[in-house]
């Protein structure tokens, strides 16, 4: 099959590579119909993301349709699915109480050690993510090695596209994960930091949740469109203060709730600095806290703060006096993606969560390669690249279809 | 010195004499290393006694071990991978049993790694089991062995924790993951 493999920075190819098989009962095979690409990747494309190995495949958001399928698997041929990015095994005691994102069991036994050494405990599985979690080969490919296909993937039923539903598999249940976390009350003022996917689905999912307004903070003046079309307010960092203006807008209270959508994720996730911690925080205490640290300085007093963001090893100048005499709440963590679904589906064929509006791009996967680099350069203009393993090729030379 | 008197495993002593009383509560040769770890499977604890009292399951969970051949009630016969493509084998008897909570036992006279070992079963309610392994033993070849193994991923302590999050996983979701994408990747991952 053809595959977006990873080979270092700024090195990512289209590759032939062995089909994949089924190795467990519990196992099903899915023919890739639609894969995105997710902004954590561009960190895996700007050599950011340690353990990762020359020809990995990436992608942790996909769907397609259910080809092969082990004894123990429930899924039936022909079923169109989507698969959450998490891999969870549905048996475990985290999985019993929905905690999904940390099943015990989806990171293989050897991979779990790094995990444990880095954070008190292992992680989960995650697809295309690099072999911290787990090593599994993503869904950029035509097609993928489901584990566990008896507890993750959902089936989409007939009439809807795969655009309408491909984002239940990370940033739309992420950016409802990081509104619920915000505990929002009717008549609730949020602020939302960072208008990419996440950030968006979570304005959607703040007002879904009873917020009575919603101020997006980005500089990326398209993305701040999309944020304002949802009816949230908007902060152009790069033109206003955004402390003052936060405290302006809201009377000097501060926002009941703040959402991180930014994080530190965009300068890494280093294993080398995580050990050296000398480095780790000279280099992760630069400025890229900077928007959780502006949140909790921004939150109001017994206010709650949300952190979708993703970060990965230790932060200088974190406001630990600000947020212990301020009484904040802090909530975070990779999504549960599997709690979420059933209840995101509904609201997308309710048409009460738009997700269509998101993608400024559909490429074939030949052109993954040219996809990445879209997105790395552009990313006001390229808000979500989607690739289609069925969709033939542009003519060579030619600028992707822009739909 | 004195002895911890604090409730904690005698594998987390932070002084040899404690790691030695720890040694001391298992019956064989009497190593001076001490491997253990614990982990909580959501299976009641006769099953997973069970499936372990059967030495011939193990090498479904244990990464290092080539095969083990029961020989009667109480022995066994054990081959298991070393580093640098060795096999060390030896016989182990059963020393103690308690049905549904406890299986010890030692290498007996000629093993190529002397040790003795312990697994104990333990309720937890509705979250399942604490299964915890602890092993005693001599590093073969002293600090230096103990190193290259480690090298090798075939160190004792990375072994016990690998294994029993296989058992885990096994006794959990009926299977084991895997990363391998294709069976011949699964062939090569486990040679």
């Amino acid at each position: 099959m053809r595959a977006l493999t990873w080979h270092g920075k700024h090195d990512v190819r289209v590759e032939t590579v062995d089909d994949p098989e089924i190795i467990n009962p519990r196992d099903a095979i899915i023919k890739i119909t639609s894969t995105a690409i997710c902004g954590s990747d561009l960190h895996l494309y700007d050599g950011f993301i340690p353990t990762m190995k020359a020809g990995d495949i990436l992608g942790h958001e996909f769907m397609g349709e259910v080809v092969e399928t082990g004894v123990k698997s429930t899924l039936k041929k022909g079923q169109r699915v989507v698969v959450p990015f998490t891999i969870a095994c549905g048996s475990c005691y985290h999985c019993g109480k929905h905690q999904y994102s940390a099943c015990d069991n989806g990171n293989p036994a050897d991979n779990q050690d790094l995990g444990m050494e880095l954070y008190g405990q292992p992680m989960s599985g995650l697809f295309g993510y690099s072999h911290l979690t787990g090593g599994y080969a993503g869904g950029q490919a035509e097609y993928v090695r489901v584990p566990f296909s008896d507890t993750g993937p959902i089936v989409i039923p007939d009439g809807l596209d795969d655009d309408e539903v491909l984002f239940l598999s990370d940033i739309l249940p992420t950016g409802w994960q990081a509104a619920e976390n915000a505990d929002i009350e009717p008549g609730d003022t949020v602020a939302v930091w960072g208008c990419g996917p996440v950030g968006l689905f979570a304005v959607q999912s703040a007002f879904l949740m009873g917020a009575q307004r919603v101020i997006a903070i980005d500089h990326f003046p398209h993305r701040l469109e999309l944020a304002k079309k949802f009816g949230a307010e908007t902060i152009n960092f790069e033109e206003s203060k955004t402390y003052e203006a936060l405290m302006a807008m809201t009377g000097g209270i501060g926002p009941d709730a703040v959402i991180d959508a930014v994080g530190l994720e965009a300068h890494g996730f280093f294993v080398d600095n995580v050990i050296d911690q000398i480095k780790a925080s000279t280099f992760l205490g630069t400025d890229r806290p900077h928007s959780i640290r502006q949140a909790i300085l921004a939150c109001r007093k017994g206010g709650r703060v949300s952190m979708p963001a993703v970060y990965g090893g230790f932060v200088d100048k974190f406001p630990l006096g600000a947020f212990m005499e301020k009484g904040l709440t802090l909530k975070t963590g990779q999504t549960s993606v599997q709690h979420y679904m059933p209840a995101l589906l509904n609201a997308v064929i309710e048409k009460k969560i738009d997700t269509t509006f998101l993608i400024s791009h559909r490429l074939g996967l030949e052109e993954a390669a040219q996809g990445y680099k879209m997105f790395h350069d552009n990313q006001n203009e390229v808000t979500k690249v989607v690739l289609k393993p069925g969709l033939a090729p542009t003519p060579a030379g030619k600028e992707s279809r822009h739909v | 010195m004195t002895l911890p008197k604090d409730d904690a495993p005698a594998s987390t002593a932070k002084s040899q004499e404690g790691i030695t009383a720890g040694i001391g509560e298992l019956r064989g040769p009497k190593g001076d290393a001490l491997a253990s770890w614990s982990v909580t499977i959501n299976r009641p604890h006769g099953d997973l006694y069970t499936f372990f009292h059967d030495f011939a399951h193990l090498p479904q969970i244990m990464d290092n071990v080539d095969h083990v051949e029961v020989i009667d009630a109480l022995r066994s016969h054990w081959v298991v991978k070393a580093p640098a493509g060795h096999l060390v084998e030896w016989d182990a008897i059963i020393t103690e049993e308690k049905e549904g909570e406890l299986i010890a036992w030692t290498s007996i006279e000629g093993a190529d790694i002397a040790h003795a070992g312990r697994i104990t079963f333990q309720d937890a309610g509705a979250r399942g089991t604490v299964v915890t392994a602890t092993i005693a033993y001599h590093p073969p070849g002293g600090l230096l062995g103990k190193t290259i193994a480690k090298l090798f991923q075939r160190e004792p302590e990375i072994q016990v924790r690998r294994d029993l999050r296989r058992f885990k996983q096994l006794m959990e979701t009926g299977e084991i993951a895997t990363n391998a994408r294709t069976t011949k990747q699964f062939d090569e991952e486990m040679a």
